[in-house]
């Protein structure tokens, strides 16, 4: 949870935090979400300030877990070609194509810079 | 560290300039990182690409035990710690050919940290002069390549190949240990060396396997560090030191003239967009003595086994070569430098009763140059070892002297399948045996030369060079030198 986790990043405490309009305008560019209007901005704030509340638990002397699967094996896969070459089947679900290319908008557009 | 001071443009406070470098190595493998599809550079768009490639819905990653044996070999080829326990990251941004929305990578615990590359320097480009450098390896990263975008901006559009999405990458960060653009080149220079030589990278820059991004900045001795800036997308080592000597330059002049530096990527960089990869569990690595003993041999790797079976690396062959053969240091640089060289060399010596110390320079000066003019590799050589090596045995048994050892190189380089031994007989270029005609031709020499013989016996012995030089024009170049030194000192004598 901690990397996602803005809380953590805003400064842990008690008194909730204000989402400034850097810290909404990075997010925005993250995340490609648009808070649109001071009720998104709002329901950001608690849904913060709900998160938060993971930090009432003492988990001092505890390593953070990522995964249930922590302890399982990670498979080691040989070296073999044993797959690809399926170009038609993939290009289907495109909706625009150039010569098996799939097709995207230029580049990142730039959003807006916020104001507020 | 970085001991160079970059003199300011006007005299004002010296400037040091500091270099790191973040270069992307793709993996030498037959399949992807996480996938079954195939690793090829050059195949039509999109032919190599499986549904986890382009993140199809349901597809997982499955590790490639050949990119990791690739990413401990190299990690312990530059002296790091090996990580026994290394974890996977998602790290997200959007692009449009990365179809995921995530890279994954090891951000928090790499697999190998704490390295050093040794790296050497021409003085004054002169190679008698060298200086051994060292830059820290600050951790090795296994990562996913991203696909390639095509801009085509008439149309207004990004067209994507997946082709390369999904190969494995190891991540090299080199700390900024480095002060300017030839450090950085001989530094990729050698480390571009240690991965071919371990296979685990075949390094070909012009084809993408080696990406080399540059971090530089500027700073007044005792200041902190100065606002770091990167140069992306070098293609060739050439470039990136005049890119990093530039933009070091650059950023001289602009503060300078009062300016700052703007610092453009560094978005990327921040602690947010990452995440640990759900889907993979820790990467667990044995040595000797920690080796499970009921676990399926193909699940484990174990670093001492690879350690054990590492090859010689360039700085090590360098040090046999020149004590094996007896040739400069200098030598070895440049004999290791060009592909196929060392080998080449190798061969001829065994091949020749010459003594290395003297085909050293046949193969440095004569054939290297020949390939160089021509921009051939030596494995494209029209000659080959043993021809070289035949040469050579005439040259030493005196049968040819040296000039006409040169003549028929350029003969044997046209390729059309003589020996030397033929080429030799056809343009008349042994050397003349008989003594007493040599004898004769002396003595021609001497009585036709009176004013060189009184300054000779008069004390002048450089005027000798001219009696032996007529001596080889009588001959046409077919008398050995030495040889008619000594006859006509003799004759002088009496």
């Amino acid at each position: 949870m901690r990397a996602l986790c803005l809380g953590r990043w805003l400064r842990t405490g008690r008194v909730p935090q204000k989402v400034s309009v850097e810290v909404l305008d990075h997010l925005e560019h993250l995340a490609l979400v648009d808070f649109r209007d001071s009720e998104g901005v709002e329901r950001l704030q608690k849904a913060i300030q709900f998160a938060d509340q993971l930090h009432e638990v003492n988990t001092d002397g505890v390593e953070p877990m990522d995964s249930v699967l922590e302890d399982r094996c990670l498979y080691l896969r040989e070296d073999d070609v044993t797959e690809g070459n399926c170009t038609k089947e993939l290009l289907e679900n495109a909706r625009e194509k150039v010569e098996e290319y799939f097709v995207a908008p230029p580049g990142n557009i730039p959003l807006p810079k916020l104001e507020e | 560290m970085a001991a160079v001071v970059a003199v300011a443009a006007r005299g004002l406070a010296p400037w040091i300039p500091v270099v790191g470098l973040e270069i992307h190595a793709q993996i030498s493998s037959n399949s992807k990182l996480f996938s079954g599809s195939q690793v090829q550079f050059a195949a039509p768009p999109n032919s190599l690409v499986s549904f986890f490639d382009a993140s199809l819905p349901g597809t997982l990653p499955v590790l490639n035990r050949r990119c990791v044996e690739a990413a401990v070999m190299t990690g312990l080829a530059l002296n790091c710690s090996i990580n026994k326990k290394s974890l996977f990251d998602r790290k997200h941004y959007f692009y449009a050919d990365l179809p995921a929305g995530y890279q994954i990578t090891q951000q928090r615990v790499p697999i190998a940290v704490n390295g050093s590359l040794s790296y050497t320097l021409c003085i004054d480009n002169k190679m008698s002069q060298m200086v051994t450098k060292t830059v820290r390896i600050k951790q090795i990263q296994l990562e996913q390549d991203s696909g390639k975008s095509l801009h085509d901006d008439t149309r207004c559009q990004t067209l994507v190949d997946l082709n390369r999405a999904g190969v494995g990458l190891m991540e090299v960060v080199m700390e900024p240990d480095m002060c300017c653009g030839e450090e950085a080149a001989a530094a990729v220079r050698e480390l571009q060396l240690i991965l071919q030589t371990l296979g685990s990278s075949q390094a070909v820059m012009a084809e993408g396997q080696l990406r080399v991004d540059a971090n530089v900045s500027v700073h007044h001795p005792g200041e902190p560090y100065g606002v770091r800036t990167e140069v992306k997308n070098i293609n060739s080592i050439r470039f990136l030191a005049k890119a990093v000597d530039y933009e070091i330059q650059r950023q001289i002049e602009e503060l300078e003239n009062g300016g700052t530096i703007l610092n453009e990527t560094r978005a990327f960089d921040s602690k947010l967009g990452f995440m640990p990869e759900p889907n993979l569990p820790p990467l667990i690595l044995y040595d000797a003595k920690s080796l499970p003993a009921n676990m399926n041999h193909q699940q484990v790797i174990n670093i001492d086994w690879i350690h054990e079976r590492l090859p010689d690396l360039p700085s090590v062959k360098r040090e046999k070569l020149v004590e094996q053969y007896g040739i400069l240091p200098e030598h070895s640089f440049t004999l290791l430098n060009e592909d196929g060289l060392a080998e080449f060399f190798e061969s001829v010596v065994k091949q020749t009763q010459m003594k290395p110390k003297k085909a050293i320079g046949w193969i440095l000066n004569d054939l290297l140059s020949y390939l160089k003019q021509h921009s051939l590799t030596v494995k494209e050589s029209p000659v080959s070892s043993s021809l070289l090596a035949d040469l050579l045995n005439l040259l030493e048994k005196k049968e040819i002297s040296s000039t006409a050892a040169k003549q028929v190189l350029a003969e044997l380089w046209k390729g059309e399948g003589k020996t030397p031994l033929e080429i030799v007989k056809e343009q008349k270029l042994e050397l003349l045996q008989d003594q007493k005609e040599l004898e004769q031709i002396c003595q021609a020499v001497i009585d036709g030369q009176e004013n060189e013989v009184m300054a000779i016996k008069a004390g002048n012995r450089k005027v000798l060079n001219k009696l032996i030089g007529l001596v080889q024009r009588n001959t046409q170049g077919r008398s050995n030198p030495v040889l008619v030194k000594q006859l006509l000192e003799k004759k002088l004598s009496e």
